[in-house]
């Protein structure tokens, strides 16, 4: 698998690590309920076929990114820096 | 036997090699293979199950039969090819899966039995009685299982790894593989060619005709020339291309030395490749199979383009009087080639009442071999036709069922092959895997002319692809045609046992038993009477055994399926894949600044998080590491000790909401922190578990320098970037490991400020520089930083310089230390001084405790969010069922308590519906003069005070425990303040 | 058919020709009392036991592709009950005893091989970790020795103890692991509910779970609509969609673990032997193939196969900890789809919809508890009551924190 990092180019698997689903990325407040961080933290759509998730460049620029995925058939479908992600989504 | 003339081997080098003890001659350009054809040497390994003799089938990395072993002694390689094996001189091979000696095999006995031994037998006996399998059966069956052996010894081979990228990737020079590099590098593509064998051409080696005007090899050779001239074409011989992963991700095997006697010193025997290609052209040609009749295994029974190879490439006659069987006009070629080179051709059989040819040779049209004969070696064959049964004298039976296409990459990431009903074949569907063009036979296109076409065409559209322009073609004049097949697989009417899997000694019989006993997909086929499983993954096998199924099915063969190809191609040592990593190459080793301070003076290491760290500093006297270790403890609580701290993760936190970020991270409260000040903090998990625990250092508003242990320092470095980046890029943060940047020691003890104060410029007195204190100093001119921080309980210090003063300061401070009675101490007396106040390592933050289990839940502070407080709220993370950390001491002074041990109620018996916890660390204090551990136990805050019961099955002990706090010595924390 | 060592020498005497199928192969009914989604190991164990000790057999298996086909025919072999969380502990000893006699039970050999795993420790921490664990096997009644490092040179004197990357300290030898033929443990579990009349019904895809009321009334498959009373959900990395089909979520994301085999070599490893340090562990097969595994690849897959990096690791590994095994050659890889959950540890349990049932989330383990899986879901479905082995693999533990976190890795599913 390769994986075009935003800052790096089109890099290795062996330099990224996975970081799990893209849920992460909304994250319940202390206040929210048990029932938001199970299905925060545990509960998974699990797609067989494009997904969302995140991955860490951490053998390369070290940035985390939000990539698209296909899990059938491992083709990178788009990748982003998870913190602009993050801020265009805030 | 060697013909007079003709092949590609120079007949002015000869080269001497050896097999099972017997010297034979070769030439320089001979396979361990052609050479022992050349001698006449017929009879080269053993199958599998039955330990039926065999000789070679093939004449590539396929080949089933002729697997030996190289070299001798501790580092003889097992199930080498011998089709691959290029000689060289003082070459020694070795037949296996044979004893006593490869003529006279006992085991064969097997094939006696073999009535007895049919598909899947094995799931159906040897249950009685039940312990006899272990005992008895298993250890016989193995024994007598496995082809090659290994010596045991570790393997010394040198092995590399490298990467390559390129634009195109070319597999396979045949002419389809030349071709396509040809135009891809006219085209300007960065292009590699990689090909299996030593000699590029693929068949055009192996045939008689002519390209471009000139002969097939002749035609190769110049266009390799033209090839290596090019600045953008790298071309890889003896190279593999083994796996075609995502992303176009290609794995290759160089075998870079394994064909020469005297390797160079530097040089690997072989190199494993990851290639990154944009696109790459399988060019890796098609393999012969052959079709099933009784007794089809017999040494002397080839495939017929196998024996057209070693007569054209090698000029080698498998035997003196040859019969060709096949269903195609491809094998009428072996006839011509063979009976060209003066071979006698006893007989051409073919199965086509019509087929189309002639040759000056017995023809039988429209006929079957039913049968074969000799026991070592053949000596004759029974044909059955229109006219009747004829037995037919021959040394050698060339056969041929048609060709597969190498489709076998195009399978490695899931895609099925479709059926081709002209070649009566499998080829590759269509974009099987993204970037991967098939082009000439691997492609379906049988003839020469076709795959220059074809390997042209792959060409092009990978350089438009690329979006580069096309060159003018240039294809060269070849020949077109001679591939008619009419699909033949199995001579049916017969008895005996007609093979499939000739190195698993799988027969159409035992398909037949899968089919009857419900074994009807060819998955269950397969596994049921492991077709397909032995060293070709069933590149000859698996087209017949579909076949045969199909058959009894009623299905045609694309509706029966096929099994999957899986990565590797051809098989690929592990010492390849596992390059460099052999000894201490397996993962980095890290070392402080202080390692040869510190080895000098005898300290052993032991491993933490990749570092190396001392356990103890012994003394002339001490004998053992309890007596250096108690020494270093009582000299960190009388006088001062210093210790390598560098090893714990440092990050460095800047910006304006640095102090925000850590409140977000931290279960506890740091923006409240004033600068120059230290705070201990517990990090959790999202789920609510401590993640790590360690002091954060307020440098100054915006700039923290946080401390985390040594073994989760790069946890919480990517913690802290995920944090920072995924949940709050709302944040003005930014964080950067400083880890290796900086040498940093513990000095400890009552003198631990005398110490400092004869070094550090600075006025570190207590009112100047109290307890959890932090600042720059000045270290004999150099800028360093110093914290008043302990993990021993001490009145300590921390003292940090830029890492290259490292090992002068560690000197230094010894040598300081020394001079007021104190010394470096290691790990084990750092672990005992932490017990004695109860300090936490991941012994205890072991990923499964949570704040309140550590009795630290109030420290998750109330007033702001953090990572994992809503986690902590969860019912089944607090309550008095959990295990909560207590200090335990024997009840005995003395006694033992080990960790790992488990913890039970007086009087309960030591079973799991008992189990009240386990101890986590121990280790005996010189200071309390007793043991003292720490452990988790159910309820424990509750039960400081009880007397409860340590087991240890596994080592015998048992010892009565007092429950206590955590905190053994100095519980009010008055030394540290001194 | 029962198979005997005298009907081997009948059938051999008259060619083979006496052998009746493994099992029918009956066209589905419209109506079961108990449909179990997923032809697996665990859904076939499910299916025995359901018939043998609960006698309920009008039960049908449907499997979308042949039996079998999934995890445990593509795993590493390996049988063990070496944990130590009080939940995990008694269901993997529950396991081992019933693969302690299950050549006789199912009358069929599944080769079974108590070879003994041998888990290396390289540290004093890792040594009182592995204590930690011995000592709760033997508080469970199973077995467990720690040796120490010529203990270990005793039993493995193959490894690098010189010059490797983590010296060896010890190992904690569970005599009683070891390793079994998997194939044959599924065909073993399928011949034995069809004896029993269980309907085994291949290439039948579940398209949906039929819901009314709060209660399942049936599925929808491939060939056509099938009523049932009860449904169990028995199809590892595929839960989640399966799920779906009811409108459930489950915690479990799937990943791929790869597994890699030699070609055939003299018997040269007689343990299992497990290098936590360099995630890889190995053992020998009876055919003489080195089979070894490692950890995940590290990224949620349906794909059953993996990339480089990690076969490259897994051999690295090898190299570091038994360098003799160089020449060997790799002969094949493969990838299985891991139903990972946010603790390591599976679920069996019921669901909020009346009549379903869920047998997932066995993460790489799956293999050595299709025995004790297939024992307690049975008893789930046919009780409506969990078994008391298997009473902590409850669905709703992750909400609640009542958690089975063996590798005290945490919640993310990948890092089991």
């Amino acid at each position: 698998m390769r994986i075009t990092c935003p800052l790096c180019g089109d890099r290795d698997l062996r330099e990224f690590t996975y970081g799990g689903a893209a849920v992460y990325m909304d994250r319940p407040g202390a206040d929210a309920d048990l029932d938001a961080l199970d299905a925060y933290l545990h509960l998974r759509d699990n797609p067989a076929g494009p997904t969302e998730e995140l991955w860490s460049h951490d053998m390369g620029c070290r940035a985390w990114l939000k990539v698209r995925r296909d899990t059938v058939t491992h083709e990178i479908l788009g990748t982003a820096l998870a913190a602009e992600a993050k801020r265009g989504a805030g | 036997m060697r013909l007079d003339t003709g092949g590609l081997i120079d007949r002015d080098a000869p080269l001497r090699f050896r097999f099972d003890g017997k010297g034979h001659a070769g030439l320089k350009g001979d396979t361990l293979a052609s050479a022992l054809l050349a001698n006449g040497v017929r009879l080269m390994g053993r199958s599998f199950k039955y330990h039926r003799p065999r000789g070679v089938m093939t004449a590539g990395s396929e080949e089933p039969n002729a697997l030996v072993q190289i070299g001798a002694g501790d580092q003889v390689a097992p199930n080498i090819r011998a089709t691959q094996q290029e000689i060289y001189d003082g070459l020694t091979a070795t037949s296996q899966n044979r004893w006593p000696s490869l003529r006279t095999d006992l085991l064969a006995v097997n094939d006696w039995l073999s009535p007895f031994l049919g598909a899947g037998f094995y799931y159906k006996t040897f249950m009685w009685p039940r312990s006899f399998w272990e005992k008895l059966y298993e250890p016989v069956i193995r024994r007598a299982a496995g082809l090659g052996a290994l010596s045991g010894a570790t393997d010394t081979a040198r092995y590399d790894k490298a990467f390559a990228h390129c634009d195109v990737l070319v597999i396979g020079a045949g002419p389809a593989g030349l071709m396509a590099a040809l135009t891809a590098a006219r085209g300007g593509a960065d292009v590699i060619l990689a090909d299996e064998d030593f000699r590029p051409g693929g068949r055009l080696n192996a045939e008689r005709e002519e390209v471009g005007g000139l002969p097939g090899h002749l035609w190769a050779e110049e266009t390799i020339r033209t090839l290596a001239e090019m600045d953008n074409v790298r071309i890889m011989r003896r190279t593999t291309v083994t796996g075609a992963y995502d992303g176009g991700t290609y794995g290759a095997l160089e075998r870079v030395g394994e064909h020469v006697g005297d390797l160079p010193d530097a040089a690997p025997v072989q190199t494993f490749w990851r290639i990154a290609a944009r696109r790459a052209i399988l060019a890796a040609g098609a393999t012969e199979r052959p079709i099933a009749f009784p007794d089809n295994d017999r040494p002397g029974v080839m495939l017929a383009g196998a024996v057209r190879a070693y007569a054209n490439r090698w000029a080698v006659a498998p035997g003196k009087r040859i019969a060709i069987f096949g269903n195609n006009d491809d094998a009428w070629r072996t006839a011509r080639d063979l009976a060209a080179a003066g071979v006698e051709i006893a007989a051409m059989i073919d199965t086509r009442a019509d087929a189309a040819g002639t040759g000056d040779f017995p023809v039988h049209r429209g006929a079957v071999v039913t049968g074969t004969r000799g026991r070592l070696g053949l000596t004759g064959l029974s044909v059955e036709g229109a006219g009747g049964r004829e037995e037919i004298a021959a040394d050698t039976l060339a056969v041929s069922g048609g060709w597969n296409p190498a489709v076998h990459l195009t399978c490695h990431m899931n895609g099925r092959p479709v059926w081709d009903a002209a070649i009566a074949a499998f080829v590759p569907a269509e974009n099987a895997v993204p970037g991967l063009l098939p082009a000439g036979a691997a492609a379906g296109r049988m003839t020469t002319a076709a795959a220059l076409a074809s390997g042209d065409a792959a060409a092009r559209t990978a350089l438009e692809a690329l979006g580069a322009a096309a060159p003018t073609p240039d294809v060269p004049q070849a020949e077109d045609g001679g591939t008619a097949i009419t699909p033949f697989w199995h001579v049916t009417g017969t008895r005996g046992r007609a093979w499939l899997d000739f190195q698993n000694d799988v027969t159409v019989k035992d398909v037949k038993l899968a089919h009857q006993e419900n074994f009807r997909s060819v998955e269950h086929m397969k596994r049921y009477t492991t077709l397909g499983m032995a060293t070709d993954q069933g590149k000859l096998s698996n087209i017949g055994a579909l076949a045969v199924l199909s058959e009894l099915t009623g299905r045609p063969i694309p509706e029966t399926g096929t099994t999957t190809f899986r990565p590797p191609y051809t098989p690929v040592r592990i010492g390849a894949l596992g390059a460099h990593a052999r000894g201490s190459g397996f993962a980095p080793q890290r070392y402080t600044t202080s390692h040869e301070a510190s080895r000098a003076r005898g300290a052993p290491f032991i491993e933490a998080g990749l570092w190396y760290r001392p356990s103890y500093f012994p003394r002339p006297g001490e004998t053992t590491w309890r007596e250096s270790c108690d020494r270093e403890v009582r000299m960190v609580r009388d006088s001062v000790g210093v210790a390598d701290v560098s090893t714990l993760g440092k990050i460095d936190i800047q910006g304006p909401d640095a102090a925000a970020f850590l409140d977000f991270v931290y279960a506890n409260t740091f923006s409240t922190l004033k600068p120059g000040r230290v705070r201990y903090g517990i990090m959790l998990r999202e789920d609510g578990h401590v993640m790590d625990d360690g002091t954060t250092a307020r440098l100054d508003d915006h700039r923290f320098l946080m401390t985390t242990t040594t073994a989760a320092a790069g946890q919480v470095m990517r913690h802290l970037e995920y944090v920072q980046q995924v949940l709050r890029p709302d944040l003005d943060v930014q964080t950067l490991s400083v880890t290796d940047h900086w040498a940093q020691f513990a000095v400890a003890g009552p003198k631990a400020r005398d110490l400092l104060d004869s070094l550090v410029d600075e006025d570190i007195a207590d009112a100047a520089f109290p307890f959890m204190s932090c600042g720059p100093v000045t270290v004999a001119g150099v800028a360093g930083r110093l914290f008043r921080i302990s993990f021993s309980g001490e009145l300590a210090y921390e003292i940090a310089v830029p890492a290259r003063y490292g090992d002068a300061l560690f000197r230094a401070l010894v040598t300081r230390a020394e001079s007021l009675e104190g010394g470096a101490y290691g790990m084990e007396a750092l672990n005992v001084l932490r017990i004695e106040k109860g300090f936490l390592t991941h012994a205890e933050l072991h990923g499964r405790t949570t704040p309140f289990d550590l009795g630290m839940a109030r420290m998750v502070s109330g007033a702001k969010d953090c990572i994992g407080k809503l986690a902590t709220t969860r019912p089944g993370l607090n309550g008095p069922e959990r295990e909560q950390l207590v200090g335990l001491k024997p009840v005995a002074a003395g006694a033992e308590i080990l960790p790992g041990a488990h913890l039970f109620s007086e009087g309960a018996e030591a079973v799991r519906v008992n189990d009240q916890g386990y101890v986590t660390s121990a280790g005996f204090s010189p200071t309390l003069n007793t043991t003292l551990a720490l452990g988790f136990l159910r309820d424990g805050r509750a039960r400081h005070g009880e007397t409860i019961r340590m087991v240890d099955h596994l080592r015998g002990v048992e010892t009565a425990c007092t429950v206590c706090p955590p905190v053994f010595f100095d519980p009010e924390g008055s030394r540290v303040r001194g | 058919m029962r198979y005997s060592a005298l009907r081997l020498l009948k059938e051999g005497l008259t060619g083979q020709k006496g052998w009746t199928p493994h099992w029918r192969d009956p066209a589905p009914k419209d109506d079961y009392d108990i449909v179990l989604i997923g032809g697996g190991g665990h859904g076939l164990s499910t299916a025995y036991y359901l018939a043998k000790n609960h006698g309920l057999t009008n039960v049908a298996v449907l499997e979308k592709g042949y039996l079998g086909g999934g995890n445990v025919g593509r795993n590493t072999t390996i049988v063990r009950a070496n944990y130590f969380l009080d939940g995990n502990s008694q269901f993997y000893s529950h396991s081992l005893k019933l693969w302690e006699g299950l050549e006789q039970e199912l009358n069929y050999n599944v080769m079974h091989s108590q070879r003994g795993l041998i888990n290396l420790f390289h540290s004093d921490g890792q040594r009182d970790a592995f204590a930690r664990r011995g000592n709760a096997m033997v508080n469970q009644g199973d077995d467990a020795i720690l040796l120490d490092r010529e203990g270990v040179r005793e039993h493995l004197p193959y490894l690098d103890f010189d010059n490797t990357r983590f010296p060896v300290y010890g190992g904690l030898l569970h005599p009683r692991g070891g390793t079994a033929r998997h194939d044959a443990v599924a065909w073993g579990y399928a011949r034995g509910a069809d004896r029993r009349g269980v309907d085994l019904i291949q290439n039948c895809e579940v398209t949906g779970i039929d819901v009314a009321a709060g209660r399942v009334t049936g599925v929808q498959t491939t060939r056509g609509p099938i009523r049932a009373r009860k449904v169990g959900i028995v199809t590892a990395g595929r839960s989640g969609q399966v799920a779906a089909m009811a409108g459930m979520r489950l915690p479990i994301e799937s990943h791929v673990l790869q597994a890699f085999v030699t070609e055939g070599l003299k018997p040269v490893i007689d343990h299992v032997v497990s290098f936590g340090m360099g995630h890889f562990y190995i053992s020998q097969s009876d055919k003489g193939g080195l089979v070894f595994g490692g950890d995940l690849d590290f990224y949620a897959s349906y794909a059953q196969r993996g990339n480089l990096p990690m076969a490259e690791h897994v051999m690295e590994a090898g190299m570091t900890l038994m360098p003799m095994i160089g020449k060997a050659r790799v002969l094949r890889s493969w990838g299985g789809i891991m139903d990972m959950t946010p603790d390591g540890s599976p679920i069996i349990d019921k669901t909020h919809i009346d009549g379903l049932y869920v047998d997932c989330g066995w993460c790489y383990g799956g293999f050595k508890a299709v025995p004790a899986s297939g024992w307690c879901f049975a008893h789930l479905i046919a009780r409506d009551a969990p078994h008391e082995v298997a009473a902590k693999y409850r669905l709703d533990r992750f909400r609640t924190g009542h958690l089975l976190d063996e590798e005290g890795t945490g919640s993310q599913h990948n890092l089991h």
